[in-house]
Formats: structure tokens, sequence, C-alpha cells
């Protein structure tokens, strides 16, 4: 190329310029409530605001853990959210097969009603699932939420599974089915084990969506024993004071789950997140 | 000579028994999945059909009773619904907009042959990282930083771009443009990464081949690289508006529908829960249900054309 180092080097300070103007708009955002969730309550919305001040302290994490009501909000969203993860996965798999392995009369529609699924608006859901949920006898209980999560977690973990299943010869199961194992065993012996990438992708998105979940844990529990972390933030927000600091040592907490998977499984994650709309 | 032996015969059965097997396997493996769909998605959908074509649903001590479209005639004629329809139009369209614009420039940037992989790995995780943050958590943050009191309203007044403190999120002309402005803050690392994931896929001999014939950067980007994303420019558009509009925690916790910031799944919500109002809530929720259904019938034949 002709450009000399000059212009080179000019295009690479505009670059770095831009990267570290995004860098401020997607993190400072973050540090912001970071570093205010160690400041007292007073001095949260102080005169000038300084990143760190002098009464920086572990005060309101404090706060947060020792209360037990609090905690149970943290123990409610792990339980929940695995759960769905688990039912998701598992689900997902035997669906992801048929779809991915058989050809029959249905396949077409059944499918597009899968990915349907995803632009059914949950309000739309909440009015009825109120009257269903209660004829259930499942109002106010795990199983409420484990449920209802799992009709938008679905969707995408099919989604998902069929395509991976389908990056994977057919030889293989075939070959197996030759030598007499039903399709269950060829299943589970052979194409999950290889599917592991797949089925790790969708096991953190699930966990991220359900973990993540607010309108029906809002609607379908009652108590505060079965409200998970999101529906906590909320409640503390309607308090008469206001407990900033506390709020947001919260929220620091609650997101920590959801962020370490990511930092861990980044790869599978984004896989997760294209998935809709990149096809492959 | 034909004979048939008892052995053939349990053959000819048991080939007849794989068949049928066969053809029923599809549907045992699928079955857990139809089963929830059809009680969680299908029968609710019925059902709020149903009440909104009925009065005195629910918590009502008076029978239901048949009104027809009557509901939808309410709904559709009311002042705050066609609010809200606006404002609802307006979030979303801003927020698909903008997101495209962000997630396709922090793509590029991202990609951009200047940088060392370590470089593009730190500032990748750093731009995806608002969307680990659950709706819930993004608003308390926002509300933090969009106080009158806030870090915002500080930088802005001593920059000099603000005459006096805003109320960003109480003002009845500012509120919906920050709450939009939040959801774009939320969603955009939604399009960098499959517009991360397109850029990787497009050829490089298209770039060589446009560079042979004297393409400068920008004709390159203009003539390959987005009629090259431009399928999943298309899904992601589609998808990205039927989310924005089933968006309800966002609003709900940073002004409560209030402050002129009313949205469809706000004014649904209140309906049904404040108003107890659940056949005028469930017109509104087939209302949305139908946005979404025609937004979504768009994006399954993208998806398809896609397929081919």
């Amino acid at each position: 190329m002709i450009g000399s180092r000059r212009q080179i080097l000019i295009r690479k300070i505009l670059v770095w310029i831009a990267l570290i103007l995004g860098a401020c708009f997607a993190g400072l955002p973050v540090l912001w409530m970071v570093s205010s969730s160690f400041k007292s309550n007073l001095e949260i919305f102080a005169y000038p605001p300084a990143l760190i001040d002098e009464s920086f302290s572990f005060q309101a994490y404090e706060a947060v853990l020792s209360d037990p009501g609090q905690l149970r909000f943290f123990f409610n969203s792990y339980l929940v959210a695995i759960l769905v993860t688990i039912c998701t996965v598992i689900t997902s798999i035997l669906a992801g097969y048929s779809l991915s392995r058989y050809d029959f009369r249905f396949k077409k529609v059944l499918s597009l009603i899968i990915i349907g699924v995803q632009s059914v608006p949950p309000i739309t859901l909440m009015i009825p699932y109120f009257g269903l949920i209660v004829w259930l006898g499942i109002y106010n209980s795990y199983a409420a939420l484990v449920l209802t999560y799992m009709v938008f977690t679905l969707s995408y973990a099919i989604i998902m599974m069929t395509g991976y299943f389908n990056t994977l010869p057919r030889d293989l199961d075939e070959a197996v089915m030759i030598d007499g194992g039903g399709s269950f065993v060829t299943l589970w012996r052979i194409l999950v084990p290889i599917s592991l990438p797949g089925i790790v992708a969708v096991g953190v998105y699930t966990f991220m969506l359900a973990w993540n979940e607010f309108l029906f844990a809002l609607t379908l529990t009652r108590t505060n024993d079965m409200r998970t972390v999101p529906i906590g933030i909320h409640l503390l927000m309607g308090q008469h004071s206001f407990e900033w600091n506390q709020m947001l040592a919260l929220s620091v907490l609650g997101s920590l789950p959801v962020l370490i998977l990511f930092l861990l499984f980044q790869r599978y994650f984004i896989a997760g997140m294209s998935a809709g709309s990149v096809k492959g | 000579m034909v004979s048939v032996s008892p052995s053939d015969i349990s053959r000819s059965s048991r080939i007849g028994w794989e068949q049928r097997k066969r053809k029923f396997l599809p549907y045992a493996y699928l079955s857990p999945t139809l089963i929830l769909l059809a009680v969680l998605t299908v029968v609710p959908i019925v059902t709020v059909f149903l009440y909104s074509l009925f009065d005195n649903v629910i918590v009502n001590p008076n029978p239901p009773e048949f009104v027809g479209l009557e509901n939808y005639e309410e709904v559709l004629t009311h002042r705050k619904f066609r609010a809200a329809v606006g404002n609802t139009l307006y979030f979303a369209l801003a927020s698909v907009i903008v997101h495209f614009i962000i997630g396709l420039s922090f793509a590029l940037l991202l990609n951009s042959r200047l940088l060392g992989t370590n470089v593009k790995a730190f500032f990748r995780v750093l731009y995806i990282l608002p969307w680990v943050f659950t709706a819930s958590i993004i608003a308390i943050l926002w509300r933090l930083l969009m106080n009158p009191h806030g870090v915002i309203n500080f930088v802005l007044l001593e920059v000099g771009l603000i005459p006096e403190l805003l109320e960003w999120l109480s003002d009845r002309k500012l509120a919906i443009h920050s709450v939009t402005f939040i959801n774009i803050w939320s969603g955009y690392p939604f399009y960098l990464v499959s517009f991360l994931a397109g850029l990787q896929g497009i050829p490089d001999d298209l770039y060589e081949a446009g560079r042979v014939d004297g393409g400068n950067a920008w004709q390159l980007f203009w003539h390959i690289t987005l009629p090259q994303l431009r399928p999943i420019i298309i899904s992601l558009a589609l998808l990205d508006f039927i989310w924005t509009i089933h968006q309800f925690t966002l609003v709900w916790m940073t002004t409560g529908g209030g402050r002129n910031t009313e949205v469809l799944s706000t004014y649904t919500y209140k309906a049904a829960f404040s108003s107890y109002d659940y056949s005028e809530a469930s017109a509104t929720a087939m209302v949305i249900l139908a946005i979404c259904t025609f937004v979504a019938i768009f994006y399954v034949r993208s998806q398809r054309m896609a397929d081919d």
C-alpha cells in the first residue's frame, strides 16, 4: 500500500480516540454505579461528585448480605434460573434432535410456531396467565416461574440446538443405528457429548434470560419469600426513603452471576446472542 | 414356490412397527415442547382474545357479557391509548435506528486492522457490557445518573451545554427521549455482536476485487459491506423492533409510564392491575400482539430467504 507511515499513524490515533469514546459510553455508567455503591447514602448526590470519596465503605453490601430477606431473593433467583436452565436444555435437545434428524408431516408448521413464539409479547400472556396459574394451583410458587420462563427460553434454545445438530453429519448417528442402537441411545451417547459447546451456549444464554426476568416474577408471585432479585430491587425502590447505596449494592451483587458467566463463557454467550439474527 | 414362514411374518410386522415408530418418534421428541407451548401460549392467546370480546371478565361481580368489538372501539378511540401508540412507535423506531448506527460503528471499529487481537478482545468485552445487566438494574443505574443532582447534569452544566439542572426523567418533554436513550444504551450490544459475526463472514476476495477496481474505503463500505450485511440488518431490525415493543420493565422502573412516556405495555399493565379493567387490558394486549405478529411475519420471511 502507498499510505505513508504518517498517514497510518494518524489513522491509528483516530481509531484509538473512537475506541476510548466508545469505552466511556459503555463503561462509565457501570463504573459510576459500582463506585456509588461504596458511598454513604448522603454522599450519593454530593456536590461536586467524586468517583471515590471519604465515605467509602462496604456498609451497603453488609446491609444487603446480612438481611435474610434480601438473601432469600438471591436463593430464589439461583434456584429458578438453574431449574429453568436444566429443563430448557433437556427439552431443547429433544426438540432439536427431532427437527434436525427427522422429516415429518407437520415439521414446517411446528418449527414456524416455535420461531413465532419469540414475537408473542409477554404482556399479552400476562393477563390470562394470572387465571391459568391460579387454576393450575401453582400461583406464588417456583413452578409458576419455571414454566412461564420456559415459554421464552425454549424458542431460542430450540433454534440454537437444531442449528447445532444440523452442523453434525448424519453418518454419525446412522452408524450407531445400524449397530442396533435406538434413536434415543444415538442421541444420548453420540450427539449430546459432541454437542457440548452448543449445549453450553444454550445453558448460559438461558440462565441469563431467566435471571433477568421481571414481569412474570412481579405478577405471578405474591409473597416476598418467592421473589427474585429484580423484584427485590423494585421493592427497595418503592420504599419511602431511597436507600440508594443499598439498591446499588443489590444491583451490583445481582449482576455478578451473569457477569461471571459472561466472562467465563464469552464465546458461548456471544453465540447465544447472535443465534436469532445470524444464519448458521 | 411361495411359502411364508412364521419368521417372515414377524419380520414384516416388525418393519411395519419400525415404520410406525419412525413416524411417531419425531412427535414424541417434540412433545414436551408442544405440550408446554399449547398450555402456556396457545390457550392463553385464545383466552385473552375471548376476554377482549366480553365485558366484566375476571374479578367482577357481574356476569361476563358479550360485547363483540366494542372494547376495541373504545380503546382505539381513547386519547391516552393513541398517545401510547405514538410513544411506542417513537420508542421502537428511534431505538432500532440508533442501535443500528452504534452497533455497526462499534463492529467496524473492532474489526479494524490497525488494532491487535488482545486490544480487540478487551474492548469487545467492554462494549458488550450493557447487555449483561437486567432491565431493572439498568433502570436504577440511569435513575442515578439522570437524577437532577446526578453526575450527568453536573458534567453538562460545568461544560456549559445546559443552562440549568434538567429533570431528565420527570420533565414531560424530556422523559420519553431519556427513556429511549436508556433503551439504546442497553440494547446496542446485540447488534454489535451480530455485525461482528457478519463482518467476519465477508470473504476478503470481495474487498481485494473492489480495491483493484479502484474503490476507496467509503465505496467499499457502501458497495460491499452493507449489501453483504443486508440479511443480518433486516432480521436484527425486525427482531429488535418486536423486543422494544415488548419492553415493559425499563419504562415501568424509570418513569412508571408517567410524564408522557406511556407505552403500550405499561398502558396494558395499568389497565389490568391498577384499574382492574381486564376487558380493556385484553383488547390492548391483542393490539400489541397484532403489531408484533405483523412484524414477525416479515421476520420469518427474511429467515426463510436466508435459508434458501
